[in-house]
C-alpha cells in the first residue's frame, strides 16, 4: 500500500510554504482519487483485523495463523495452482453478478443459474446420442448448453422484472430454491433414474465424457483451460460494458432508468438482455466448476454458495469486470489457504468466512472506511448504479 | 388587545438575527435578519435558490444554523429538531406537502402528537378533535378519508389542520399557492385572513409578486442568501420588487415578432391517456401545432399536462385516439422512433428524466444519439466524436462547466437545463415538446432559454410549451390552450388572452360561445 | 417510481373515471378478469381430469381416538366438485365489473380450495388412502413457526422502511449462539439454561439486527447488500463456533424445550391436538396478536408505519426517524432470533451448519405473499409449512403418478412457484411501504 499523505504532515525541507501547500494539496488529491483502489484494500485490512480479533479470542496467534493461511494459498507451485483453480468459478460468478449489477439488477440468482447451467452442460456432456463427437465440437457444445441453461434460469426474473416489475431479488431467491430442489431430484432420483450415476457411492451424475471435458491449458500442468476462459470472459465483459453501445444502454438503465426511457432506450429489453447475458455467464461458470479438479460430474452440493460468494466479489469489485479478477483471487486464496491454517493454528477453516463477511461489510459500508481513513466521499451524485434496494416489491 | 395598535407597534413574535447556514460549496443564508409581528403576515420573497426555504427550515428546526440566533416571543430559542419548533408554537405547511398518502386524515393530523388511551391510540378522540378543528377554522375535510385520495386543495387543508392541531400560533406557509388556480388562491387568502384574525402570525413564502402585494403586511426580499431589502406593501410595485429580487432591472417579456405559422406538424384526434392508476387524465383531446408557432398549454398542474406530454413523446401509451406528427401516425410509436422523426423533448423533471447525473456532460449530450454516426460505429462507441460534439454544444449554449468530463450532477440547475436544451435543440427538428422549461431557474438562465425557444420557432419548428407559470405562457405562446380535467377549456389567440380570462378557464369556466 | 418530492396531483377530480378505466392498455381487460379466466380454465380442466380418478373412497380423519370424526370421500366426485368451485370463483372474477365486491374474495377462496383438492387427488393415487387432517394441519402449523416468526421480523423492518434479506442470518445466528450458550452453561441437558438460551438467541437476533440497523440507517449502506453481508457473517460465525466449540466439546443430542398442554384448550375434542405443543410454537400465536395490535393500534406503531411510508414527512412532525427505525429493526431481529431458537433449542437439540436451511428467505416470501400484513403473512407461512408437511407425508403414503413416486422436491418447490406468481401481480398488486429501501438522511 502506498504511503498516504495526511493533513498536518511535516513538510519536506527546502521548499517555500506556497510550494509545500500546493504539493500537499496535489498529494491529497491523488490520495482521494485512488479511493477505488484504496478503499477495498483498507476494507480488507479492517476485515483481517476483525479476523485477528476472533483468533485472539479463540486463543490462536494471528501472525502464525495468517502466515499459515498465506502459505496454504501460495506456499508452493502446487498450492498456487490449486488456488487458481479454486478462484476460477468465483471469477465467472462474480462477473455474472457484476454484469447484472451494472444494469441496476441485483442477481442473487447466480447461485441457481450456476446449478442449472452445470446441469444442462452435464446433461449434454453425457448424452449417449453425442458419443463420438470430437472435442473441438463437443467442448463448445457443452459450454453452449451450460450458457443456455443459465440464461433460461436468469431470463425468468428478467422477463418478470421487465413486464410486471416483480423485484428480481425475491424472484431469484425463489428460483434458487427451486433450482436446488430440481437438481437434487435429477441427480438423486432412482425411480425414474434421470442423471444419477448408479455405480457411484454417493449421489452424483456420471462424468462428462472425456471429449466434452475442458482440457488442461498446458497438458500435464493441471491448470484447466477454464482459467483462460474466465479471464477472457472478464475482458469481454469489460469491453461490453465500457465500450459498446449495448454497454452504454446497460449502464444508463442501471444508473437512471427513467432517463434511459426518455432517451429512447427500451428499458425492459435491456433488463431482459442483461439478465440473459448474466445468466449465460453463470451457466458457463457452472461448467467450469464441474470441470474443476480431477472429476467432471455434478453433485447436489457442488456449487453451494459459489453464487453468493460471486455477489460478494462483485461488490468488492464495485461491478467492474476487470476488478473481479483480483477480488476472486482473494476469495479463492482465503478458501484454499484455510486448511493449512486449520492444521497449523488449530483454527476452524470457517474463520475465513468471518473474514469474508467482514470484507463485504466494510466494502459496502465504504462510509466507514472513508471516515476512518479520511477519504472524502464521492462527489456529485456518485457513480455507482442504482441501489439494489430500489423497486422492492412489485412496483412498476 | 392589539387590534387598535398601529402595525409597526405590534410585538415581535419571531425574530431571526444574523442567520448563516452553509452547505458544502454554498452559503445558503448569509447573516439574515428577519422579524415577524403578532397577527401579521410577513412575505419572504425571492428567486429560487435565494435562501427562503433554507431560512424557514432553520426556523422550523429542520436545519441547524451555523451562526445567528432565533428568538421566539423575545426568548432565545434553540431548535434541535422540528419537535422543538412545534413545542414553541411554530407550524409549517411544506411544499411539496408532507403527508402520508396511505394513512387517513386523522392519522396524518395526530401523527407525532398522538392522543392515547393507555398504550393504544384513542381513535375516537382523535376523530372528534379533527372534526372540531375543521369546523372551527372552516377547513372542511373528512377525518376518515385516505389522504392520498384527496384533492390538492383538501390535502392543503389537512396540512393546515396538522399545524392547528398542534396549537401553532406562528405559521410558515411555503409556496402555498403554487398548486392552486387563481380562484382557489383567492379562497385560500380568505382562510389566511381568518387565521390572522385569530391572532396567528404568518410567514408567507412565494416568488409571485402579485400575491405579495395582495396580502403582505411586511415584505423581506432575499437574494443570493442575503436580505436584499425590505419593502412597504403600500408603496411597492411589481417592478420595484422584481428589481430587488433580481438585483437589476427586469424586462418583463421577450422580444418576438408575430408568428408566421406553416403546415400542421403535430395533430391529435380524440386523444385519451390514463395515468399509472388507470385514471383518464387526458380525455378525448384534439390539438394542432403548426410549424413556426408556439402553442402554450396552461392549466393547474394535474389536469393532464404530464400525461399529454408523455403520450406525445412515446413515454406513455395512449388509451385511444390518434397522434400524427409530420403526417405520419405516431400513436403507439416508441420514444426512439418519435425522436428519430425529428421531435425534441425537454422533460419536466430534468434531474430524473433528462440527465444521468453521474455521467459526464459528453455522455449526457449523446444520451439519445449514441446509436448514430459518428458517435458509434458497429455497436462500438467512439470517444473522439462524442467529445468534440460536447465541446461544440457547451460553447454554443453557454453551459458553464470546468470541462466536458465532469458529472452533470455537479452543475447548477440552470446549466443542467441548458445541457438538456443543447442536446434537444441541436438536433434537426420539426417539433419541440417542452415541459416546465424554466422551473426553479435563475432569471439569467430563464431569459437565455426563452430566447432559444423563440429562435427555434422563428426557424420554423413547431413548439408545444407546457408551463405552470402563466407569465411564461403569456410571454412565449402564440396560441394558448387551457387544460382542465384533460380537455381544453378553450384555445385562444395570445392577443385575445388576459391573465384573468385564462384564470377563469383554468378553474373550469367555459367561454360563452361554448356554453351556448 | 414516483419521487417523494413529486407534487401532489389533482386526483380527486373525477373518481368515477377511475373505476371504469382501471384496465390494461392494449387488451382492455382488468387483471381480475385475466386471473378469473385462468381460474375458470384450470377449474374446468381439473374437473375433467378429476372425473377420471379412481372411485375408491379415501378417508379423511379429524383428530385421533375413537370419537374423532372421519370423512369418506369419493375422489371421482369430490375432486370435480372442488374443481367446479374453483371454476366458479374464476367466473366471479371475470364478472368483477358487475360484482366488484365479490371478485377478490371469490378468487382467494378459489385459491384456498386448491389445498383440499390436491390432498384428495394425491390420496387417491396412494397406497394408503387415508390421512389425519388435524395432524397434518398441526404439523403444518408447527413447521410454519420459524417462517411465521421470520415473516414478522421482516414485517417490522420493512414497515419501518428497511429491507431485511438478512432474516436467514439473524435466525441462524440465534440458533447457533443460543445453542452454544446452552451447551456451555447447561451441557445441553435441559433445565433453566435451556430457557436462558432462548433469551440468548433472542438477544443474538437483536444484535445482528442492530448491526443491520447500524449499516443501513447510520451508514446508509444499500439495504440488500447489508442483508447479504449479515447472512454470510452468520454462516461464518456459526460454522466457526460449531467446529471450534460445539464439536470439540461434544455438545448436542441434548434435551429440547418440552411439550406443553394448554389447560382446557388441549382437551378439546377434535382441535385439542393443535393446542399441544412446544413453547415457541405456542407463543407464536400470542406474538401475532401482539404485533397486530402494536403496529396498527398503538401510537408507536403509527409512527413506525409513517417512518416507512415517508420518513421526511415524519421528521417534519418531530418524529425521530433514526430512533424509530432502530427500534423496529431490533425488535424484528429479536423475533428472528426466537425463530432461530425454534431450530436448535425447540426442535433438534443440537446445532448443524446452516440448519435454518433457507427458511429465512421463505419467511421473506411469506411476508410478500401477505403483502406486508401480519395475518395474511401468517397464512403464507402456513402454506409453506403445509407444503413441507405434506411432502413428508407423501413419502409415507407412497403416492404415485405415472408409476413413479411423486418427488417431494416438486411439492417443496410449489410454494416458491406460488410466491413468484403472486409477486408477478397475479392476485392483486403487492404494494410495499413507500419508503422501503430508501436511505434516510436527516436534514441538517
Amino acid at each position: 500500500m502506498s504511503q498516504a499523505p495526511r493533513q498536518g504532515e511535516q513538510p519536506p525541507e527546502g521548499r517555500g510554504p506556497a510550494d509545500e501547500r500546493r504539493g500537499a494539496a496535489a498529494l491529497l488529491e491523488t490520495y482521494h482519487r485512488l479511493a477505488p483502489v484504496t478503499v477495498p484494500l483498507y476494507a480488507l485490512l479492517l476485515a483481517l483485523l476483525v479476523g485477528a480479533g476472533v483468533m485472539l479470542i479463540a486463543g490462536a496467534n494471528p501472525f502464525e495463523a495468517y502466515g499459515a493461511l498465506f502459505a496454504g494459498a501460495f506456499g508452493n507451485p502446487e498450492r498456487l495452482v490449486r488456488t487458481l483453480v479454486r478462484s476460477t468459478p468465483y471469477v465467472v460468478a462474480g462477473i455474472a453478478v457484476a454484469l447484472a449489477y451494472r444494469a441496476g439488477l441485483f442477481n442473487i440468482g447466480v447461485e441457481g443459474q450456476l446449478l442449472i447451467g452445470g446441469l444442462t452442460g452435464v446433461w449434454v456432456g453425457t448424452m449417449s446420442a453425442l458419443a463420438g463427437t470430437p472435442a473441438v465440437l463437443y467442448v463448445p457444445l457443452v459450454l453452449l448448453a451450460g450458457a443456455l441453461g443459465g440464461a433460461l434460469w436468469a431470463g425468468i426474473p428478467g422477463v418478470l422484472k421487465a413486464r410486471t416489475g416483480a423485484h428480481e431479488v425475491i424472484v431469484t431467491i425463489m428460483l434458487n430454491a427451486i433450482a436446488l430442489r430440481m437438481v437434487d431430484w435429477v441427480v438423486t432420483s432412482r425411480e425414474p433414474k434421470i442423471l444419477l450415476d448408479p455405480d457411484a457411492s454417493t449421489p452424483r451424475t456420471p462424468d462428462i465424457v472425456p471429449a466434452g471435458q475442458l482440457p488442461d491449458l498446458v497438458p500435464g500442468t493441471a491448470i484447466p483451460v477454464g482459467l483462460l476462459l474466465a479471464v477472457a470472459i472478464a475482458a469481454g465483459a469489460w469491453y461490453l460494458v465500457s465500450r459498446s453501445t449495448l454497454g452504454f444502454q446497460i449502464r444508463t438503465v442501471g444508473t437512471n432508468p427513467s432517463a434511459a426511457r426518455y432517451a429512447g432506450m427500451s428499458v425492459p429489453r435491456i433488463i431482459i438482455v442483461s439478465m440473459l447475458i448474466s445468466g449465460a455467464v453463470a451457466g458457463i461458470g457452472g461448467i467450469i466448476a464441474v470441470n474443476a479438479g480431477d472429476s467432471a460430474h455434478l453433485t447436489p452440493g457442488l456449487l453451494r454458495n459459489v453464487g453468493f460468494d460471486g455477489i460478494a466479489i462483485a461488490l468488492i469489485a464495485r461491478g467492474n469486470p476487470l476488478a473481479v479478477i483480483p477480488a476472486a483471487l482473494l476469495w479463492g486464496s482465503l478458501l484454499s489457504g484455510a486448511p493449512l491454517m486449520q492444521v497449523q493454528a488449530d483454527l476452524s477453516i470457517d474463520l475465513v468466512r468471518v473474514v469474508q463477511a467482514s470484507v463485504i461489510l466494510f466494502v459496502a459500508g465504504d462510509m466507514i472506511v472513508r471516515t476512518l481513513f479520511r477519504i472524502r466521499p464521492e462527489r456529485g451524485a456518485g457513480g455507482s448504479p442504482t441501489p439494489a434496494a430500489t423497486g422492492w416489491g412489485a412496483q412498476t | 388587545m392589539v387590534e387598535a395598535a398601529p402595525a409597526a407597534r405590534r410585538p415581535v413574535v419571531l425574530e431571526a438575527r444574523g442567520i448563516t447556514k452553509r452547505f458544502p460549496g454554498v452559503v445558503a443564508n448569509d447573516g439574515i435578519d428577519f422579524a415577524l409581528r403578532e397577527g401579521e403576515i410577513h412575505c419572504l420573497l425571492g428567486e429560487n435558490g435565494a435562501g427562503k426555504s433554507t431560512l424557514v427550515n432553520v426556523v422550523f428546526g429542520l436545519y441547524e444554523a451555523d451562526e445567528g440566533e432565533l428568538l421566539v416571543r423575545g426568548e432565545p430559542a434553540r431548535f434541535r429538531s422540528s419537535a422543538d419548533a412545534i413545542a414553541a408554537g411554530i407550524g409549517m405547511v411544506h411544499q411539496p406537502f408532507q403527508l402520508i398518502p396511505v394513512l387517513t386524515v386523522w392519522e396524518n393530523v395526530v401523527l407525532g402528537a398522538e392522543l392515547t388511551r393507555g398504550p393504544l391510540l384513542d381513535r375516537a378522540a382523535a376523530r372528534e378533535r379533527v372534526a372540531e378543528l375543521s369546523e372551527r377554522y372552516g377547513l372542511a375535510v373528512d377525518p376518515d378519508a385516505r389522504t392520498g385520495d384527496l384533492s390538492v386543495g383538501a390535502q392543503q387543508r389537512v396540512e393546515l389542520l396538522k399545524a392547528l392541531y398542534r396549537e401553532a400560533d406562528i405559521l410558515i406557509l411555503d409556496e402555498p399557492t403554487a398548486v392552486l388556480t387563481p380562484q382557489e388562491v383567492d379562497g385560500f387568502f380568505e382562510v389566511v385572513r381568518s387565521l390572522l384574525d385569530r391572532g396567528i402570525s404568518i410567514v408567507f413564502i412565494t416568488h409571485k409578486l402579485r400575491e405579495v402585494l395582495a396580502v403582505a403586511d411586511e415584505i423581506t426580499v432575499l437574494r443570493g442568501g442575503r436580505v436584499a431589502g425590505a419593502a412597504d406593501p403600500a408603496t411597492a410595485t411589481q417592478a420595484s420588487l422584481a428589481g430587488l429580487m433580481v438585483g437589476r432591472e427586469v424586462v418583463f417579456g421577450v422580444d418576438k415578432s408575430p408568428a408566421s405559422p406553416g403546415e400542421v406538424v403535430l395533430a391529435t384526434e380524440g386523444l385519451t391517456v390514463t395515468d399509472e392508476r388507470g385514471v383518464a387524465m387526458v380525455r378525448g383531446l384534439d390539438l394542432e401545432v403548426r410549424a413556426g408557432e408556439i402553442l402554450g398549454i396552461a392549466g393547474v398542474e394535474g389536469n393532464g399536462q404530464r400525461e399529454l406530454v408523455e403520450a406525445l413523446t412515446g413515454i406513455r401509451q395512449p388509451l385511444s385516439g390518434r397522434i400524427t406528427i409530420s403526417g405520419r401516425d405516431m400513436t403507439r410509436a416508441t420514444p426512439r422512433r418519435i425522436a428519430d422523426a425529428g421531435v425534441g423533448h425537454v422533460p419536466e423533471d430534468r434531474g430524473k428524466d433528462g440527465l444521468v447525473a453521474s455521467y459526464p456532460l459528453d455522455d449526457n449530450l449523446v444520451l439519445n444519439g449514441y446509436h448514430r454516426q459518428p458517435f458509434s460505429r458497429r455497436f462500438v462507441m467512439r470517444r473522439g466524436p462524442i467529445r468534440e460534439h460536447a465541446e461544440r454544444l457547451i460553447a454554443d449554449y453557454d453551459v458553464r462547466t470546468p470541462s466536458a468530463a465532469v458529472p452533470a450532477g455537479t452543475l447548477s440547475g440552470g446549466n443542467q437545463q441548458k445541457l438538456v436544451i443543447a442536446r434537444e435543440l441541436s438536433r434537426d427538428l420539426d417539433l419541440l415538446v417542452v415541459a416546465q422549461p424554466t422551473r426553479g431557474l435563475d432569471v439569467g438562465s430563464i431569459e437565455f432559454i426563452h430566447r432559444q425557444l423563440v429562435a427555434k420557432r422563428d426557424a420554423g419548428v413547431a413548439v408545444l410549451l407546457v408551463s405552470a407559470e402563466l407569465d411564461e405562457i403569456l410571454n412565449l405562446a402564440d396560441r394558448i390552450g387551457v387544460l382542465y380535467r384533460g380537455r381544453f377549456a378553450d384555445v385562444v389567440d395570445r392577443t385575445e388572452a388576459t391573465r384573468e380570462s385564462l384564470g377563469l378557464l383554468m378553474a373550469g369556466a367555459r367561454t360563452t360561445e361554448e356554453v351556448a | 417510481m414516483a419521487q417523494d418530492t413529486a407534487p401532489p396531483r389533482a386526483e380527486e377530480h373525477e373518481p368515477e373515471v377511475a373505476v371504469d378505466t382501471a384496465r390494461g392498455g392494449l387488451t382492455g381487460l382488468s387483471r381480475l378478469e385475466i386471473i378469473g379466466g385462468l381460474y375458470l380454465l384450470v377449474g374446468v380442466a381439473l374437473a375433467w381430469l378429476g372425473v377420471g380418478l379412481p372411485a375408491d373412497a379415501i378417508a379423511l380423519q379429524f383428530g385421533v381416538g375413537e370419537i374423532a370424526p372421519s370423512l369418506d370421500l369419493n375422489p371421482a366426485v369430490s375432486v370435480p366438485v372442488l374443481a367446479g368451485l374453483i371454476a366458479a370463483s374464476g367466473l366471479v372474477g371475470i364478472l368483477d365489473r358487475r360484482l366488484p365486491r365479490l371478485a377478490v374474495p371469490a378468487l382467494v377462496a378459489g385459491t384456498v380450495l386448491v389445498v383440499p383438492l390436491v390432498l384428495i387427488a394425491t390420496l387417491s393415487q396412494s397406497g394408503v388412502p387415508q390421512t389425519n387432517v388435524i395432524t397434518l394441519l398441526g404439523e403444518s402449523l408447527r413447521l410454519a413457526t420459524p417462517i411465521a416468526l421470520g415473516a414478522l421480523a421482516g414485517l417490522f423492518c420493512e414497515r419501518a422502511g428497511i429491507i431485511n434479506i438478512g432474516i436467514e442470518g439473524m435466525m441462524l445466528a440465534g440458533a447457533g449462539i443460543g445453542f452454544v450458550f446452552y451447551g456451555l452453561v447447561g451441557q445441553a441437558a435441559g433445565g433453566w439454561p435451556l430457557y436462558a438460551a432462548v433469551v440468548v438467541a433472542v438477544a443474538t437476533g437483536a444484535m445482528m439486527a442492530a448491526l443491520h440497523a447500524l449499516m443501513t440507517i447510520t451508514f446508509r449502506v444499500d439495504q440488500i447488500v447489508s442483508g447479504v453481508a449479515i447472512n454470510l457473517l452468520a454462516i461464518g460465525i456459526t460454522s466457526f463456533l460449531r467446529r471450534q466449540v460445539i464439536i470439540p466439546e461434544g455438545l448436542g443430542g441434548g434435551v429440547t424445550l418440552p411439550t406443553i398442554d394448554l389447560p382446557g384448550l388441549s382437551s378439546l375434542p377434535v382441535l385439542g391436538q393443535l393446542f399441544t405443543g412446544r413453547p415457541i410454537f405456542l407463543s407464536m400465536f400470542v406474538i401475532f396478536v401482539l404485533v397486530q395490535v402494536t403496529l396498527f393500534r398503538s401510537a408507536w406503531g403509527l409512527r413506525v408505519r409513517s417512518v416507512g411510508e415517508n420518513a421526511h414527512a415524519s421528521e417534519t412532525l418531530g418524529i425521530d426517524v433514526v430512533k424509530t427505525r432502530y427500534q423496529a429493526v431490533i425488535i424484528g431481529g429479536m423475533l428472528a432470533g426466537l425463530g432461530g431458537a425454534w431450530f436448535s433449542l425447540e426442535t433438534v437439540g443440537t446445532f448443524d451448519d446452516v440448519m435454518t436451511n433457507g427458511k429465512g428467505f421463505i419467511a421473506l416470501a411469506a411476508l410478500i405473499f401477505g403483502k406486508w400484513r401480519p395475518w395474511p403473512a401468517f397464512g403464507g407461512a402456513v402454506l409453506f409449512g403445509f407444503s413441507e408437511a405434506f411432502g413428508a407425508r407423501l413419502q409415507l403414503l407412497g403416492a404415485e403418478v405415472a408409476g413413479y413416486p411423486i418427488p417431494a422436491q416438486f411439492l417443496q418447490s410449489l410454494p416458491f412457484v406460488v410466491t413468484i406468481i403472486v409477486l408477478a401481480g397475479a392476485i392483486g398488486r403487492a404494494v410495499p411501504p413507500a419508503n422501503v429501501g430508501k436511505p434516510y438522511e436527516r436534514s441538517r
